[in-house]
């Protein structure tokens, strides 16, 4: 029997039959891959999942690949989950946790969308993939389909953070510099798509794709006791894993794997130099997200115009949650503050993320004994440069190779 | 004949404009509202719009010269 159904529109409830497509013909609104829920709801088990393999991959049955698929892996997901008492005690929360998704295969949350991705797509006769990439994602997809063997075009914006073109460049795929921002870059990729016979990643087998991010949310709960957490705290870009981790959470609900029903508050986290979900968030009309014009470090999150934006915050609100913006000052003092108390090094996005719980702490959000969880979704090696620039060495001595010199500068 | 799905973004100057009629009219497009949220002073449509790419692309370039803010319907994928 077939676990999957088709793809069904999140706004009009169309169905189509499962394919390379992730736009509502009727209505235009995003299409969803659609599960047989009743045959899952015997087979998934809290024991099946933890005989699984200690990746992302031991949550199949809840992933759209069919079972006799053979998948596309690098050992992504099953990343840490580490309980942070230090940054903890600086904010007043005695219960904080980190998931650490940095520690992927290309240090990325990326890793787990793209190996779904491409697996599906290898499955389903495509022989090129592609995506439109602020960095991450390109990472991901020259990786994996090198791994796969398949031919890979990635679309980046010609500016793009050095550090991260030499770490896509090194998979040998084709790199397509655009002269132009992110913005530009994804609708060439959407023009490109009405004549090219290519899987792109994050366009058009977007419904699968997306479906990758929900391990990430089983895993945290999975790793918390199959218990539910009562805040989450996630990084916006386009939106897109927001959603899912709702999902997951209905999923794991819905499948028995969690005794209670509590729906975490699902809080959303964005740079104020690109912050147009968090700015409908605090209007009169939160589903009505009006683009920006991107400017913030936090690049690898930095989307103007962000096709779930009015779901996040719906789902905000119906959770509890809320969406908060952080400085681009603020951005480097959270990645410093998370190195100093855990030994945790995380990009700008990470930045933006621990940025938001601190302010969000500071605030006063929290009591201090509530169970809060921050996804960690980038290592800090991406973005290093921004560190460089602002006085990085506060506590560096240089000294003579003498004990004299030594004492006379060092004091211990 | 290619087809493009756009979100026409309208500010307060534009919304009572008959923008998507002139599109239709001054140009070989085909136009096809598919949703809409329009308040009083701001909105959006999404449109379908059916044409030779070139002829795509200056109907685009109109509605922007018109102060209509043109994007992709389905938002930025990039990630
Ligand atoms: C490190 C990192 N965190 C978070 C995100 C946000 O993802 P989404 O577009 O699903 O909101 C991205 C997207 O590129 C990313 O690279
Ligand atoms: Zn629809």
């Amino acid at each position: 029997m077939a676990k999957l159904l088709g793809l069904r529109c999140r706004e009009c409830g169309a169905e189509y039959e499962l394919q390379a497509t992730h736009v509502c013909e009727m209505c235009f609104g995003p299409l969803d891959v659609v599960y047989d829920q009743a045959a899952l709801k015997k087979k998934v088990s809290r024991q099946r999942i933890e005989q699984g393999p200690a990746s992302m991959w031991r949550y199949r049955d809840l992933l759209p690949v069919e079972d006799d698929v053979p998948v596309v892996t690098l050992g992504e997901g099953f990343t840490p989950l580490v309980k942070a008492d230090r940054l903890g005690s600086e904010l007043g929360l005695r219960n904080l946790y980190l998931k650490n998704d940095s520690m992927n295969p290309t240090n990325s949350f990326k890793d787990r969308v793209v190996s779904v991705a491409i697996s599906w797509a290898r499955a389903h006769g495509f022989e090129t993939i592609a995506c439109a990439s602020t960095g991450n994602l390109a990472n991901a997809v020259a990786a994996y389909s090198a791994r796969a063997g398949l031919e890979c075009f990635v679309f980046i914006p010609v500016d793009l953070e050095p550090q991260k073109v030499v770490s896509i460049s090194v998979f040998d795929p084709n790199v397509v510099a655009v002269r132009g921002n992110y913005d530009e870059v994804n609708r060439l990729c959407s023009q490109l798509l009405e004549s090219t016979p290519w899987a792109f990643c994050n366009i058009n087998i977007r419904p699968f794709y997306a479906e990758g991010s929900k391990t990430l949310t089983f895993e945290t709960i999975e790793q918390l006791g199959w218990k539910l957490p009562d805040e989450i705290i996630i990084p916006i870009a386009s939106g897109c894993q927001f959603v899912r981790h709702r999902q997951a959470i209905r999923e794991l609900i819905d499948y028995g794997l969690v005794r209670d029903d509590r729906v975490p508050a699902l809080t959303g986290a964005q740079a104020l130099g690109c912050a147009p979900v968090y700015n409908a968030f605090k209007s009169d009309t939160p589903e009505r997200v009006l683009p920006v014009k991107p400017n913030t470090i936090a690049r690898s999150i930095a989307i103007g115009n962000p096709s779930d934006g009015i779901y996040v915050n719906r789902i905000a609100l119906e959770t509890g949650g809320v969406v908060e913006a952080v400085t681009e000052d603020e951005i480097v003092a959270a990645m410093r503050l998370l190195a100093r108390t855990e030994g945790i090094f995380t990009e700008t996005a990470g930045g933006v993320t621990i940025g938001v719980l601190a302010k969000l702490a500071r605030a006063g959000r929290w009591k201090g004994d509530e169970v809060v969880v921050a996804y960690v979704t980038g290592h800090g090696l991406k973005t290093a440069d921004v560190l460089a620039s602002v006085d990085g060495h506060a506590r560096r001595v240089e000294i003579e190779p003498t004990l004299k010199s030594f004492r006379e500068q060092v004091n211990i | 004949m290619a087809r493009r799905r756009l979100k026409l973004i309208f500010g307060p100057d534009m919304v009572k404009e008959p923008v998507i009629y002139q599109l239709g009219k001054q140009f070989e497009l085909v136009t096809n509202i598919r949703r809409a949220d329009v308040s009083k002073d701001q909105g959006w449509v999404l449109l379908e719009v059916i044409g030779e790419p070139d002829e795509l692309d200056r109907g685009v370039e109109y509605l922007e010269s018109r102060g209509v803010k043109v994007e992709p319907a389905e938002g930025d994928l990039v990630g």
